[in-house]
């Protein structure tokens, strides 16, 4: 692999190590097709921490699987570690780590036996998949519980076991679908921290979430993915500060009713540096609103002063993630999830993607 | 929970410069990847031993119970003044080693089912054809055994012995049919929706092929259409010779079948057997390709 890795760099250097462009999917055909992926560009620089960021149904595990050659897609270019997946599959699979999101395991192997396997597959030699298996074992904290049956494991225990199974083989490129979903916080705290070590070695980690706060806290750059297409992509600071502003929610009193609060909106609207008030109806008739500047804070109160106004709550913060999916979508990421809640059938979907 | 130890720890990554593996002959590959498949295999049965007893059980109580039920058929039924006992052991040899070669699909439709198989196939397997050779070095090896098993205990019930050569022969025969059941068997693993079907497809394919053909009784026996389907079905194919082996006169040149449209040698039979197992591979192979690509 490390031979492969020194092949790019000497090359005229493809910077990205996983590129897709204007990938299609759709699943099934006629009036029922669903369009899991329209038109999907993604851009994934070398030796980045990428998050791939969309509510339920967003089409990330679609996209995930066509990277890791497990589905071919409609139409467009899929190209990893300067290989074009389509017609490299085997070259591709060989740089590539995945952790599917929901975990497949033999209930009745062990997971040393399992990893075992897996790296017979990958064809390291006894002695280096040996090596390796302690090697992740101890980091991934798996010594105590690694030769019981996998049938007896725990969710964090699997998705560590899956993890070191995408790792086994030192791969270049490591691909998880929601690594971290439904685990208890110390599981999740204990993956977060492997990942950004692998990053800090040099490997590209690609992983997709629909947490906010994760994607925040753990990826260098983000796409947001939403009805299979890119919407946003970049730095989380950069993204944020696109936004601009501040934002700030306000509220006069502890309860108002409608017809103070769009006076209010009003007087505000009407102010400088002021962009965007919404009333939060759900929220006590609370506002919610954009400034440009700090200074403008102040501004606000002095008019609301001179509007005899009081100010019962008054609270500045920095756009967040949720704002910038917000801005590009015109509802937040659980609103979205909501809508999708229940439109799904799991079951329909495994008998479509059996092979 | 355990936490991880503090990130002294060795290296995940790729070590810079250094390749995982020395690159190894696509051969050592292919080996390696499709020996471990079967071990996996074989380490499920081995904690799941009920298939192996099952498979063993059954034609054995065939044995004891049929061989006794005919125990005092007047002498002279059978061809050659052979005893019921002798004459079923062929059938009974021939109908472990078909009925052990039919479930050879069902580990495959799990892994299917449950997504193991995909696991399998983000690998960079050197071929994928190694999945299919894996089950079929598996299932070949344990209807082997339980075959041998049915022999050695007909031999200590007096029903007979096929000596070293015989032994041979024997095995070569069943070797082909279970090549043969097994392409069915898988082939009908990637095309069947689910393990409900492919369950009933084996329980309904089971116990008809045995009646419908030479291992209860011979041709002799059976009304003119009864006596053609057996005749056309391929467990007869491998019963005859073997029957033939353990009355101790088979060569491949001598008659073995007498089927209503005409008289078969022993090496008819054994080509018979093996245009099958070569035509049903390259039959499923359309279909394994599709699926596994
Ligand atoms: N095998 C399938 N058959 C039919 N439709 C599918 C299949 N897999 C996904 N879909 C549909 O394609 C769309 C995208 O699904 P996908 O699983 O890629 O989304 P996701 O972002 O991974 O969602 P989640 O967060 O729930 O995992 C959804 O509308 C889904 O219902
Ligand atoms: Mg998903």
């Amino acid at each position: 692999m490390g031979l492969r890795l020194a092949k790019w760099s000497s090359k005229a250097v493809p910077e990205a190590v996983i590129e897709l462009n204007q990938v299609s999917k759709r699943y099934g055909s006629g009036a029922t097709a669903i369009e899991a992926l329209s038109g999907l560009n993604l851009s994934v620089p070398r030796g980045c921490l990428y998050g791939l960021l969309g509510p339920n149904g967003a089409g990330k595990t679609t996209c995930l699987r066509i990277l890791s050659t497990l589905l071919e897609p409609d139409s467009g270019a899929v190209r990893v570690g300067g290989l074009d997946a389509l017609a490299q599959p085997r070259q591709v699979r060989e740089l590539l780590g995945y952790v599917a999101q929901d975990v497949a395991i033999d209930k009745i192997l062990s997971g040393r036996e399992l990893l075992q396997l897996q790296g017979d597959l990958y064809h390291l030699n006894r002695a280096e998949r040996d090596r390796r298996i302690e090697e992740l074992s101890e980091v991934l904290g798996m010594d105590v519980w690694l030769d019981r049956r996998c049938g007896t494991y725990s969710g964090g225990m699997r998705r560590r076991l899956d993890l070191a199974s995408g790792l086994l083989h030192r791969p270049a490129v490591l691909v998880l679908d929601e690594p971290t979903v439904g685990l208890d916080i110390e599981s999740r705290a204990a993956i977060w921290r492997v990942l950004a070590q692998l990053r800090d070695q040099g490997t590209t980690v690609l992983l997709s979430s629909h947490y906010l706060e994760e994607v925040d806290a753990l990826a260098d750059e983000l796409a947001i993915i939403d009805g299979g297409r890119v919407i946003a992509a970049g730095t989380p600071q950069v993204l944020k500060a696109a936004l601009g502003g501040d934002r700030v929610t306000l509220r006069v009193r502890e309860f108002s009713d409608e017809p103070e609060a769009l006076r209010v909106q009003l007087l505000l609207q009407a102010c400088a540096g002021v962009r965007q008030v919404v009333v939060n109806r759900s929220q006590g008739f609370s506002l919610n609103l954009v400034v440009e500047h700090d200074g403008v804070v102040e501004q606000l109160r002095q008019q609301l002063k001179q509007a005899d106004l009081p100010v019962f709550a008054l609270a500045q913060s920095k756009p967040s993630l949720d704002d910038v999916y917000l801005q590009a979508t015109g509802r937040t990421l659980m609103d979205a999830e909501l809508a999708i809640a229940g439109q799904r059938d799991p079951k329909a979907e495994r008998k479509q993607a059996m092979r | 929970m355990t936490t991880t130890s503090a990130p002294a720890t060795p290296t995940l990554a790729p070590a810079p410069g250094a390749p995982a593996s020395a690159p190894r002959s696509a051969l050592s590959e292919l080996s390696q990847e499709t020996l471990a498949l079967t071990r996996r295999l074989f380490l499920q049965l081995a904690r799941r031993p009920s298939t192996l007893v099952a498979g063993v059980l059954q034609p054995l109580i065939w044995l004891v119970l049929f061989g006794a039920l005919f125990a005092k058929a007047p002498e002279g039924l059978l061809p050659e003044g052979m005893s019921y006992g002798r004459f079923l052991g062929a059938g009974v040899i021939v109908f472990t080693a078909f009925s052990g070669a039919l479930n050879a699909g069902l580990p495959v439709m799990f892994d299917r089912e449950f997504g193991f198989l995909n696991r399998l196939l983000v690998a960079p397997l050197r071929s994928r054809s190694s999945i299919v050779m894996a089950s079929v070095l598996y299932i070949t090896s344990l209807s082997l055994v339980q075959s041998l098993a049915i022999i050695a205990t007909a031999a200590l019930l007096g029903y007979g012995w096929p000596g070293g050569a015989g032994l041979l022969l024997v095995l070569v025969i069943l070797l082909l049919l279970v090549f043969a059941v097994t392409a069915m068997s898988l082939g009908l693993a990637f095309a069947l929706p689910g393990h409900i079907e492919l369950i009933a497809v084996i329980f309904v394919a089971n116990l008809p092929l045995l009646f419908a053909s030479t291992a209860l009784a011979p041709i002799s026996f059976m009304p003119t259409w009864l006596g053609w389907l057996a005749a056309l079905n391929p467990l007869t194919f491998a019963i005859e010779p073997i029957r033939a082996v353990y009355a101790g006169h088979f060569s491949l040149g001598e008659v073995v079948l007498v089927a209503p449209y005409g008289s078969l040698t022993g090496a008819a039979c054994l080509g018979v057997l093996a245009v099958l197992a070569l035509g049903l591979f390259l039959l499923i192979r359309p279909l394994l390709d599709r699926k596994l690509t």
